[in-house]
Order: C-alpha cells, then structure tokens, then sequence
C-alpha cells in the first residue's frame, strides 16, 4: 500500500492534466473552464456525497476560547472557526454518529493570540490532546478506527506540528495521536514533516467583505508590472537576514529595489487592495512559513501570483492546477526574476488571467459568511468526499492499537 | 594593532622586543589561563578582528568550511557552533550581502539526502552582479503591459467604436496656439478613430495649418469667409455659423460616426470621448463652467440671491429615474452688467444659455437622405438660413425631448468650458517663430545667474554701466567679457528688469490689425 499511497500523492501534488474550454460567463468576460488533476471538480457539489458528525465538546475547547478573545475572527487563521460554525447548520451535519463518514473536532487550537494578535502554539498540543481523550472516552468512534476517519483543521504556520519555527517544528513532528487522521491545513510543502499525505490544504483566511468593498472598475488598466508589499528583512527576529524567507525575500529587495517595473516596498498603504488589481504580477514569496493570505489576495483581484517558495503544495492542489494559473519561480533564480516574467509569452499572461477571472476560481479561496456554493467551505468537503471510501485498514481490529499514547514531548503529556 | 602584537608575541616568543615581551609576560605571569584557552582567545580575538575589517562573521565561514566536508544537513549545526564562540558583530546585512553572496552557492547545498531539497537555517541572499535591468527585458515588460491593457479594454471597454469627428472653430490670435495645442493633445489622446474639422475665420493661415499639422490626425482645414469680430456676441454668433458650416462638411463628406464640439479653449476629459461613443443620435454631457473673473470677490458674495447654490455646470437634467426632464443653465444673472462684452474685457465671458461643446451627435442626423434618420430632426438645410440665430443643437430638433443625457445622467462632468483671450493689442511672432532674432543690449555677464541683480545702466552710458558692473559684482566674477552693445534704436516699450540680460523690443512683423 505505501507505493501506491506515494503515487496517489504524487499524481495529487504535482502539475496535472488540463482541459480547455472557453466560456463566456455573466459579466461579458471570456474565462476558462478550470480542471485539476482530479477533473472538473471546483463546482461539485458535496452534499449527499458525505456525512459528517460534529462532536459536541465542551465549550472550554471553543465558545469559551473564542470569548475570551475575538480577534480570533479576522485573523488569517479564523478557518477553524469559521468551519466550525459552517458545519454546524450545513446540509452534510448528520446528528446520527453511525452513518457518518467523516467525524469533526471542533477545537481552537491557533486562539491563544499574543497582545500583538499573534497565536502561541504552547498549548495548543496539550489541548488538542486533551480534546482527543475526550472523544475516545466519549464516543467509541476515535478507538474503533484510531482517527483514521476524523479530521481536524489546523491552520497554524506549520499545521499539526504546532511550532512558528521550523526547525523546533520539524523537531516536534506532527502530533503522534493525529497521525492517522485527516489534517486539514495552511502548511503544504512537499517532503517535509509537518506535511503528511492525505492532508489537505486550505487557502488562510481572508476577510472576504473587506476585499470585495476595495473593488475598482475592471476597465482601469493594469500598469503596475510587479507589485509586492511585506517585509524584506525581519529585523526583530533575522536581523542579518538570510534567515527569514531563506533569504529570498531579502534578495528580491536587494536585486529589484531600484528596478523601476517593480514596485515593492515595506509600506503598509492604503491602498494596498485597490494597487493590486492595477498590477499584472504580485509576489507571493515565503516568509517564515511558505504560506500566506497574498495569494488569496492575488486570486481575488485578478493579479497573477509569483509563487517564491520551493516545494510548497498550494491550497487544493488536486482540484486547482496552479501551475496554469501562477508563476512559479525557485528561490535560486530570484535574482533572475524579472528576465523570467519578463520572457512570458502575453498570450499565456492573458490566459492566466483569464483563468483567474473565472469566478469559481475565486469563490474557492473565500470562507465568506455564511457559505456559498464554490467556497473554500464546500471545497474542503469536496476533498474529503474524494477520499471516501475509507480503504480497508481504517477500521481496526478490535483490540488493535496503533496509536502511542506517550509519545511525544514531556510537556505535551500534561493534562489541559 | 592589537592583531599585530599578538602576533607578534606568538611568532617571536623569545624575541627582545620590549613590548611583546613585555606584555606576554605579564599575561603568563598575572593569569592562571590554560594554553588551550588562550589559544581559543587568541582564535576569538584574530576572528573578530578579520571580521571587523571584512564586515561579516569571518568565523562562520572557518567553521563552514572545516565542518561542510563531513556529513550531510550539518548546515545548521557549523552556524550554532560559531554563534557561540564568535562575538556578535550585528553588521548591518547591507554591506554583509555582496560578501555573503560571494560565498560559493553550496551554502544552499543542494543536500544529497533523501528528503528534502529545502534545508532550514541561513541562506546566502543572492545577489546578482550586475544589477539593473536590461533594456530589452523592459521593453518586454512595456509591450506585456500594453497588451494586456489592450485586452483589458477590448474586454471591459466600448465594443465597436466608432469614429469621433472633432469640430473646432478657430481664428488666429494671440492665445491660439495655447488654446488649439491643448485640444490637440486631447484629440491625439483619444484611443478611437478621430477626423477633426477645423473651421477658421479669416480664411486659412499658415498660422493654425502649423499647428494642426503637428497632430498626426486627419485634420480638415477649412477657412471661413469672415473675420472674427471683437466682441463676445458677435464671436458667439458666428462660431456656431462655422460649426454648421461643418456640419455641412460632414454631410458633404458623409463622415460616419459621433460628432462633438471641441471649442479651442475648452478642456476634455478622456472619459468624454470614452462616453460619447454611447450616444444613439443625439446626447448631451456637463459642462463645467470656468468662469474667468478677475474680481474674485464678486465671486465670493452672493448678494443674497438663494435660491439654489450656483453650480458652475450646464447639461441636462435628470429625475430620480433616470429621464430627463430639463436643463441646467448656467445662472448668469449675477454678472448681469458686469460681463464682457469686447473679446479683451477684464471682466467675465459668460457662456450661452446651453453651449455648442455640451452636445454630440451621430453625423446621420446631418446626412441627406438616410432612411432612418428619426422624424424628430430636422434637415440641416432647413437651418441654412443666414439670418436665423442658431444657438445650440437643439435647434435642429423639432423636440428636445429625445436627447440622450449622457455621463451618469449629467451627474459627471465631462469637459470644462473656459474663455481666456489676450488683450486687443497682444502681439505675437508669426508662428511663433522668432525671426529676425532678439536684439541684446546687455550680454549676460556670467552664466549662472548673479546673486544680485545688476542695476541697468540707461541707454546712452552703456559701455562705461558694463564696467561698473563689473567692479561691482567684484567678488563673484571670474573674467569679464567685452560686452558687444548694441544700441537698440527703437522704441522701448517693455523694461523688464530681467538679471543679466536686458531684453530689446521685438520687431515683429504684426500680422493683424
């Protein structure tokens, strides 16, 4: 089985097969039909395909966190709450454990927010165990398949492994009592540990009213040939750089500062939204994680993103071909980044943003409230409703364990 | 310095410098240091200072370069052993780049291990080595961008353009060429077909054919049998005379497309051409009115007249749905005896009641014999009557109740209306030329210009005034010149006291009265 799981990603993670056909949508503006390597699959609908029981927790793992701070809400890891309330009152919830396919766990694991609104991943393995030893004692449903039917969203930097730095993340490893569940996650790169096979990956949050108030006419010309705004050098944490964004951010500032058809700079302008739909590329490098809003942000307003960030596995990855609709550059030829954009043919320039306009494209990075047909919400199910049926060894044995219950870090074993 | 004697002191243990010695010794004697801690400070001390004259951490490197031959994904491991010994030299990362990137690229060793090829820890920020763009890679960029700005605009822009056809009404004069220069550069702006008609008073001149010609658009130039007069009526009358001696043309011609009333003084904003090409038969649009006052606060007052804000804005009238239902003229009841009447008046030109420039029309309304020309028009032919004062556009409709109102329903404004003219006796070179050239009475005594204005010497003493100004603006001349006077014999009527250089009168052959 391990082969053939490893083609099954391979097939899911790399550049995949594409169908064409040219549409003319509502708003006069030819788009393109969007395929990934598992089909026609953005406009599924996935009710009937799945049933998914939402365990009801104490509120200590949720409501209480969630009270305790709001800015839960706007931050770009509101996924897990959003999901929550989404699953809630959607037809898919089935009040009935046993004809669910898929079991949730509604915990907030990225709510403990920093004065500065950044989340502390400290607890968040204790309580996510903590969580879990509540549904197994609870519900025999954790023990008969050992999670291997459950799935739990985990937007932080680097998923399951819950650490902001790498290296302590790769240390730490995906939480041993969810290796054999389904992660639903932002951290996609390939062959790395945080990341495991079968996980699928979400686009962060954006607030979608906030972007959708910053639209501008769609005939003001695009005349910004390259735009970007961030931080080149972490100063706080990477002083020297060569740290933060390994590197690449920092020398597409020290390789481009001067250049003229890249407007890139650390200020925070107003705006930030309306400039990125008057530009044809927006950078979409890593910082300390590969990830971030940026490209939903350039999906939203039809920019083409120009993805910096080697091995990173993009959010579903199976349904949307990114390779067709993004630029992708390696860190190494940063330094040759405007002789790449540069030398793209305009028909295929024009033929990413004809796919990018397509508005079904843009509804699956959204989590809007409350969920439409296409979102981010849907697009998630629709994967897990591809993973279904459960293969055989799913369904343990009675008395078979495979789950270590120690394993792990000391501090992780302490009660929450 | 310090380098030097420690180096010293270890190569020359046993010399007689006094200093060394001297000082080894008294290091030997004072401290209780193990020779492999003083040889660690020793390596601590050479390291900080190579990396103070190289500007980054020079340690890192020893250490990356003794461990990089051993095992794999030690990358992390040679940066934490020489945090630890090496002291912290927070070299700003901007001077430390170019020598980082000097570093052979394998400090992103493309490690040979079975799992990733994207290793965590410190990466070279690499720089290339010449780094501005290339031209013809910004060229590319340009022709990327305006292509998709072409495809931006075929997708969201005006399907099926059609042609604009500019009529202005000109004559030459002092502000001609300021006037017909803007509306040029507006007509060669306009992304859509243009023929622009341009009907001069007086008769065609060389004057307008010179400027026209610069445009690059089809132009045609025609003149007009009378002179223009001087005072605003009469100005007005016949311009509209000479714009349906063009619409005459365009029915001649059977010019197909939208025709609109670019006076020369008017400014157009490209979002009225963009609009225009909406029009069925015949729209109208807002005009801004700028009114040139030199009494500003007569502006300001409003003499209790209320009833309504004056907007300075002519252009139909909507209601809530859209329809329209009347017009909005300029109020010009407040000037009443105040305006201009002759054309260089220091008082304000006020507009018509609706003006000509705030109208389009399709040019098949003016055709002979088009099948579909709605019953509410009336043949051109019919408003050929010298004697009829046609003032606007409406007049060649039976009903004004089929006008379109066009930019938002009149809610924006698309061009602005404004009359500037030079005074009656404003002369100007011929095409603005300056031919025979400028007369100099006093060279300019040195470029650049003086701090002090040089007092002007009169006429007669000129040579002996060039040398008192020599002795005295002493400080800041380097060489005088011999000034080359030349007396000017004839009238000096401008005494402008420009610094430096007196400007003659001009003669200039006057071309009109």
């Amino acid at each position: 089985m391990g082969p053939l799981k490893w083609a099954l990603l391979g097939v899911l993670l790399s550049a995949s097969l594409f169908a064409i056909d040219s549409v003319e949508l509502r708003r006069n503006q030819p788009t393109e039909r969007i395929s990934g390597s598992a089909g026609d699959v953005l406009e599924d609908d996935p009710v009937g395909r799945l049933k998914v029981f939402v365990y009801e927790l104490p509120s200590k793992y949720n409501k209480k966190i969630l009270q305790k701070d709001p800015r839960c809400l706007n931050h770009m890891f509101a996924a897990e709450i959003f999901m929550h309330r989404f699953l809630l009152s959607s037809p898919v919830r089935t009040l009935n454990p046993e004809e669910a396919d898929w079991f949730y766990t509604p915990v907030y694991t990225t709510c403990d927010l920093t004065p500065n609104g950044l989340p502390l991943p400290f607890k968040s393995p204790r309580m996510m165990r903590s969580a879990i030893q509540l549904i197994s004692a609870n519900w025999p449903y954790w023990n008969r398949t050992e999670g291997a039917d459950h799935f739990f969203v985990v937007p932080h930097d680097f998923g399951a492994c819950f650490h902001y730095q790498e290296e302590k993340a790769i240390e730490r490893g995906i939480l041993p009592l969810l290796q054999r569940a389904t992660l639903v996650q932002t951290f996609g790169q390939r062959n790395h540990v945080c990341l495991k096979e079968g996980s699928i990956t979400i686009p962060p949050y954006a607030p979608p009213q906030k972007m959708h108030t910053h639209l501008i006419p769609d005939k003001t010309p695009r005349s910004i040939f390259v735009y970007f705004r961030g931080l080149f050098y972490d100063v706080g944490n990477d002083p020297e750089g060569g740290y933060y964004a390994r590197g690449a951010r920092a020398a597409v500032w020290e390789n481009f500062k001067d250049n003229p058809l890249f407007d890139i700079s650390t200020e925070h302008p107003t705006t930030y939204y309306e400039d990125m739909q008057r530009a044809v590329f927006c950078l979409c490098p890593l910082g300390w994680a590969p990830w971030s809003p940026r490209l939903v942000e350039a999906v939203i307003f039809g920019c083409i993103p120009v993805i910096i960030a080697d091995d990173i596995v993009l959010p579903f990855a199976d349904a949307i071909p990114w390779e067709e609709i993004g630029v992708f550059v390696d860190e190494e030829d940063v330094p040759k980044l405007d002789t790449i954009l540069t030398s793209i043919p305009p028909e295929v320039i024009l033929r990413k943003q004809r796919l990018l306009a397509n508005p079904s494209m843009k509804q699956a990075m959204l989590f809007p409230q409350p969920a439409q047909p296409g979102d981010a919400f849907h697009q998630v199910l629709n994967g897990l409703a591809r993973k279904l049926p459960h293969d055989k060894n799913a369904f343990l044995k009675p008395g078979e364990k495979v789950l270590n219950w120690t394993a792990g870090p000391v501090g992780d074993l302490k009660p929450w | 310095m310090k380098l030097s004697a420690l180096q010293q002191s270890y190569l020359n243990r046993r010399s007689n410098s006094f200093r060394g010695s001297a000082q080894l010794d008294s290091a030997a004697d004072g401290s209780v240091k193990s020779p492999a801690a003083v040889f660690w400070l020793v390596l601590h001390g050479v390291c900080c200072l190579i990396s103070l004259v190289l500007g980054f951490r020079f340690s890192r490197l020893v250490f990356f370069f003794i461990f990089s031959t051993s095992a794999t994904n030690l990358y992390t491991a040679p940066f934490r052993g020489a945090a630890e010994i090496a002291s912290h030299l927070d070299v700003r990362s901007t001077p430390v780049t170019g020598a980082a990137d000097s570093v052979p690229g394998n400090m992103t060793a493309v490690v040979a291990s079975s799992t990733s090829r994207v290793v965590v820890g410190r990466h070279g920020i690499r720089i290339r080595p010449w780094p501005h763009p290339d031209p013809v890679e910004v060229m590319k960029a340009h022709q990327i961008l305006e292509r998709v700005q072409r495809e931006q605009r075929a997708l969201f822009g005006v399907k099926n353009p059609r042609t604009v056809i500019a009529v202005t009404p000109t004559y030459a004069r002092t502000f001609q060429k300021l006037h017909l220069t803007g509306v040029m550069h507006s007509l060669m702006l306009v992304p859509y077909d243009l023929v622009w008609i341009v009907v001069e008073a007086g008769g065609v001149t060389n004057e307008t054919a010179s400027i026209i010609a610069k445009s690059g658009l089809r132009t045609i130039h025609v003149g007009f049998r009378q002179t223009m007069p001087n005072s605003w009526e009469g100005r007005h009358k016949l311009e509209s005379r000479m714009r349906l001696h063009a619409l005459g043309i365009v029915r001649e011609q059977k010019l197909d497309g939208v025709v609109m009333f670019a006076d020369d003084s008017n400014m157009h904003s490209m979002e009225l051409f963009d609009e225009i090409q909406n029009v069925k038969w015949i729209g109208a649009v807002s005009v801004g009115i700028l009114l040139h006052s030199t009494d500003s606060s007569a502006t300001i007052q409003r003499e209790g007249e209320e009833e309504s804000t004056p907007m300075p804005v002519q252009g139909p009238a909507c209601n809530a749905t859209n329809k329209l239902v009347g017009w909005h003229t300029f109020n010009s009841l407040r000037y009443a005896g105040r305006s201009a009447v002759y054309i260089d008046d220091r008082a304000p030109v006020l507009p018509r009641k609706l003006e000509w420039s705030g109208f389009v029309l399709n040019s098949r309304l003016v055709w002979k014999d088009v099948d579909d020309k709605p019953e509410w028009v009336k043949d051109l032919d019919e408003l050929d009557g010298a004697g009829e004062e046609v003032e606007s556009p409406l007049s060649l409709l039976k009903t004004t109740s089929m006008v379109e109102p066009l930019g938002n329903c009149g809610r924006q404004v698309l061009l602005w209306w404004l009359r500037v003219e030079a005074r009656s006796d404003s002369k100007f070179p011929a095409q603005w030329i300056i031919d025979p050239p400028l007369d100099i009475t006093v060279p300019s005594k040195r470029t650049p210009w003086p701090d002090a204005p040089p007092e002007l010497p009169s006429n007669e003493k000129m040579s002996d005034g060039a040398q008192t100004q020599d002795q005295q603006i002493n400080k800041h001349s380097t060489k005088t010149k011999t000034p080359r006077t030349r007396r000017s014999r004839t009238k000096r009527r401008h005494d402008t006291k420009v610094i430096g250089v007196q400007a003659s009168t001009l003669s200039v052959s006057e071309q009109q009265n």
